[in-house]
């Protein structure tokens, strides 16, 4: 009797090691793989990049209607994916700054933060639209704790709503404040690009809103891109490039001015 | 149209609630880690101190502590368990949590430290087990004998502490001795290792100048221990005290014995307090270090920041944090003749002044924009109305604040760690 | 390895070996390090094809050419023909399907976007022709005096 309960005991426990170990090597080698990284590389002949020409932007917002409608970001809050800055920057070296709603209804009017500006003493004015600069080094990726953001292999940075636990690590990490809490699905929220869009040849939604040309998205690894050609022809600004985040979103005119 | 996009305005923006803006700011820019973030690394803090000074007794042989360290061990478990719940609390997706530990993606600060927070966790659980598996056999033999349901749950809890291990032979508590020191030893670093990374998840944080400094992973541990013995001695001498009071008021005088009218012991006190100031001006130094040098070479940033420490936050800083909460404990300890009582306010203090570096570097480090041209206020939500300000308001912090004193009391009663007095078992 | 001194660390590798079958249910099987590495690529690979999934709302002028084709043309032979119609009249999503109607803005809101005058020497917004919305025409549509396809003045 005895004999038999140990023998049956010993069979229950040899049983659940043996689950145990052969569930063990499977999942356990997922969390570090290199290997596996490796193989999964292949040259990407994709790299998406993104052009801002400031001296063409008007300030009509109608990029960030159109974004936010796009990319069902309610329209009414003011977090945004994209926005438009406005820098008005005086004679005496002041500088003003604005980005009403996010400029989502366009700038309709002269006074900056509710201060009366004398046209006479504007030296210069323009507008700066933002967006995800889509860094090759991504700092809001290396800090995501669970692995819901990542850059594709073309170098979109994407979020999962499915895996975000919402830390607002990346939210922290982005220099640029391109991130934020989706109001509805509660989790980080960003800037794809318009991943739907241009993965079935099409624009994203703010450079086809664009009357102007001010925006332009384009492949860099394709030389006779029209993005490529001027990145590569004309003289290009990035935003702080100190934090070596190597943005992948360019301006033609930037101003020391812009934040 | 979109449907959703109609009713935008009733819609939450986490952090709208809570943050004021002050020009140029970026429009997703708002103070997202909040009271609850400043809760968790305090927290972590205590932890870490506690645990240190309970190692002091156990691999130092500072046997003033003796009486300290098995009260600061039971604690710090305590704290321990509530460390990362204000994180959970401030979750938009709670309910994902456990991805951290499943999915962890390295490279993040926060991910690490949930590895090294549950190593941790294992090396103060086995502690204790090794601390008190003499006493879980005892209850396990002693209850047999006694009757009722009540007895028969808590034999059997005992029984399962005991992990089947009831061999209380002089050999074997020798070796239980031996791993308490061993893993007292190497809890230490592992201590300061957790801390430190409470310090890293924010120091690496390139993009926040306030934040950004090889130096914060060492503040943070200073810090912590500073705050953990503070901690253990107000603890030490709030129960004494009660004690002391309880039998005052319970006993007749002739009754009472010497070390029952003792209450708090001033030679513990003042061991104690020897250890809180050599950690306080580890602690100061290495802030003001930082400040000085942040001020010496003047990057971009520090406009802004001076801006932040010299004029918005000017109070916070430098009246709260160090002159309330550094200087006059500083002074209170060192003054000659030290009494209970004025240990007792310097450690109030001092815990008030660690609070309020947590606060002003969590909240403070968002209290300017990223742009370098504006500010942003916050005004933590007093009385909830959802939610969100239930769990990211007063009343959160303070349910977190008070949850390791709850869970303590309720160790307490399954592994006593409180009758100094009587002579330990 | 018989001293009871190892239980814990028996206790430790269950919860260890738990969490470990745990993760084998609980994660995608797609989870693991893509393109990018495992610093910035490690993710849930079908993911990315969520994302390609979802729903395109703006469509652009060629689409409404086929319907609208009298206000296409007068449109693309205007001063206007830079701007989208979606821009003033919403995406079209499925239009006419859903939704049935595009919006029709009349407000002086959507034309001073661009017409506000901005006094801005260095940008384009200063190029063009504007005016002060509180003194022309004040309270009126600016659709009533001028074609918002077609606005040109000759
Ligand atoms: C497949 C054909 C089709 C296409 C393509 C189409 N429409 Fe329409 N549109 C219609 C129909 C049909 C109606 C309904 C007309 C009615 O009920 O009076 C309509 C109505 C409208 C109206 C409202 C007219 C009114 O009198 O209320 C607007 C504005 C409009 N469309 C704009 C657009 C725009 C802009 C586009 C391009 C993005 C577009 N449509 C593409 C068929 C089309
Ligand atoms: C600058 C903004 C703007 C643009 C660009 C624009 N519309 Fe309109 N559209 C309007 C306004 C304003 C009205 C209302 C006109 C009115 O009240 O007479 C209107 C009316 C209409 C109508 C219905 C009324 C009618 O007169 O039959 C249709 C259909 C329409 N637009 C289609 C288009 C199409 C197609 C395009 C793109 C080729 C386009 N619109 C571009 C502003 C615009
Ligand atoms: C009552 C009719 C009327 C209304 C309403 C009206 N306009 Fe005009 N608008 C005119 C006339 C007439 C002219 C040409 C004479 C002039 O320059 O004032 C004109 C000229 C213009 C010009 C060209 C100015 C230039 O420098 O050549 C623009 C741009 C313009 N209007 C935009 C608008 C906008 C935008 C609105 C609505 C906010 C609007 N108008 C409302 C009648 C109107
Ligand atoms: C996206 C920006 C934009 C919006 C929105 C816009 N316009 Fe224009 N408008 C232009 C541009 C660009 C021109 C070309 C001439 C110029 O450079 O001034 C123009 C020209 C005009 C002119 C002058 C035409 C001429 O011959 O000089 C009028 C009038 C006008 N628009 C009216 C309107 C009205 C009415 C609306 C609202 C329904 C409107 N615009 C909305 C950009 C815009």
């Amino acid at each position: 009797m005895t004999n038999m309960k140990l023998t049956r005991r010993d069979f229950i426990m040899t049983a659940v090691k043996g689950a145990a170990v052969a569930a063990l090597p499977l999942s356990a080698f997922k969390i570090l793989s290199p290997s596996e990284a490796k193989a999964a590389i292949k040259e990407a002949n994709v790299r998406w990049g993104f052009l801002v020409d400031t001296h063409k932007c008007v300030g009509c917002g109608f990029c960030v209607k159109a974004c936010k409608n796009e990319n069902e970001v309610p329209y009414d809050v003011p977090v945004t994916r994209t926005w438009v800055e406005r820098y008005v920057v005086l004679k005496d070296g002041k500088t003003l700054i604005d980005t009403p709603h996010g400029g989502r209804e366009g700038f309709t009017e002269q006074k900056v933060q509710e201060k009366d500006v004398d046209p006479k003493n504007i030296a210069k004015a323009f507008f700066v639209p933002k967006l995800c600069n889509q860094c090759e080094n991504p700092p809001c990726v290396q800090v995501c704790p669970v692995g819901a953001t990542y850059q594709t292999g073309n170098g979109v940075v994407l979020v999962d709503r499915t895996w975000c636990i919402g830390c607002g690590y990346c939210i922290m990490a982005c220099p640029y404040g391109a991130r934020f809490f989706h109001p509805i699905h509660k989790v980080a929220e960003k800037c794809t690009f318009c991943y739907h869009r241009i993965t079935k040849g099409m624009k994203t939604a703010c450079v086809d809103a664009c009357p102007f040309g001010a925006r332009k998205i384009g492949n860099l690894k394709d030389p006779n891109d029209p993005v490529t050609k001027i990145v590569m022809t004309e003289r290009i600004g990035i935003l702080k490039d100190a934090f070596g985040t190597k943005p992948q979103v360019f301006y033609l005119g930037l101003d020391d001015n812009v934040r | 149209m979109i449907p959703e996009a109609a009713h935008g305005a009733e819609l939450a923006i986490h952090g709208a609630e809570w943050t004021i803006k002050e020009l140029f700011t970026y429009p997703n820019e708002y103070i997202y880690w909040t009271i609850q973030i400043v809760m968790y690394p305090y927290l972590t803090g205590l932890v870490a101190g506690a645990f240190v000074l309970s190692s002091l007794y156990h691999v130092f042989g500072q046997h003033e502590l003796k009486n300290i360290a098995k009260f600061a061990l039971v604690f710090s478990f305590a704290l321990l368990i509530v460390a990362p719940m204000p994180l959970l609390f401030h979750l938009q997706q709670p309910q994902r949590n456990f991805e951290v530990m499943l999915t962890p993606h390295f490279t993040s600060a926060i991910a690490a430290f949930g590895m090294v927070y549950s190593f941790y966790m294992a090396i103060v659980a086995s502690e204790i087990w090794f601390v008190y598996r003499k006493f879980f056999v005892e209850q396990t033999i002693a209850l047999k004998t006694k009757e009722g349901i009540g007895n028969t749950l808590l034999r059997y809890l005992y029984n399962i502490l005991t992990l089947g291990a009831y061999d209380v032979s002089e050999e074997a508590l020798h070796k239980d001795e031996r791993a308490v020191k061993l893993l007292a030893g190497l809890g230490i670093p592992v201590a300061c290792f957790l801390h430190g990374y409470a310090g890293f998840i924010f120091g690496s944080v390139k993009a926040n100048a306030l934040w950004m400094t090889p130096l914060m992973p060492v503040i943070f541990i200073m810090s912590a221990i500073v705050s953990g013995i503070a901690l253990c001695m107000l603890t030490d001498i709030v129960i004494m005290e009660w004690k002391k009071f309880r039998v005052k008021t319970s006993k007749k005088p002739w009754e009472m014995t010497a070390e029952e009218i003792g209450g708090a012991e001033i030679h513990i006190i003042k061991k104690t307090s020897t250890y809180l100031l050599g950690f306080l001006i580890a602690a100061i130094t290495l802030e003001l270090i930082d400040l000085i040098f942040r001020g010496y070479t003047a990057m971009k940033s520090w406009d802004i920041l001076r801006t932040v420490i010299y004029e918005k936050d000017f109070n916070k800083i430098f009246i709260m944090q160090y002159g309330m909460g550094n200087v006059v404990p500083f002074i209170l300890l060192l003054l000659p003749g030290l009494t209970v009582r004025r240990a007792a306010v310097a450690a109030v203090l001092v815990l008030f002044g660690v609070f309020m570096m947590r606060w002003n570097v969590v909240i403070g480090g968002q209290a300017f924009s990223l742009t370098f041209a504006g500010f942003m206020h916050y005004h933590l939500p007093i009385i909830p109305h959802n939610a969100e300000t239930f769990k990211e308001g007063l009343f959160g912090a303070l349910f977190m604040g008070v949850l390791p004193f709850v869970l303590f009391w309720i160790f307490n009663k399954i592994v006593p760690c409180l009758k100094f007095k009587q002579g330990e078992e | 390895m018989k001293s009871h001194v190892w239980r814990p660390l028996w206790v430790l590798l269950g919860v260890i070996a738990l969490a470990l079958v745990a993760r084998h249910f609980v994660v995608p099987s797609d989870f693991g390090v893509g393109e990018r590495g495992f610093m910035y690529g490690f993710h849930r690979k079908s993911n990315e094809d969520d994302w390609k999934a979802f729903k395109v709302k703006y469509l652009t002028k060629e689409y409404c050419k086929e319907c609208h084709e009298d206000k296409y043309e007068s449109n693309m032979a205007s001063k206007h023909n830079l701007i989208e119609c979606e821009n003033c009249h919403g995406p079209a999503i499925d239009h006419p399907d859903n939704p049935a109607k595009l919006v029709i803005d009349k407000s002086r809101a959507l034309c001073i976007r661009c017409h506000a005058k901005l006094p801005y020497p260095t940008s384009h917004r200063g190029e063009i022709k504007g005016i002060n919305p509180d003194e022309h025409n004040p309270g009126e549509e600016c659709s009533m005096c001028h074609d918002p396809h077609k606005p040109d003045m000759e």
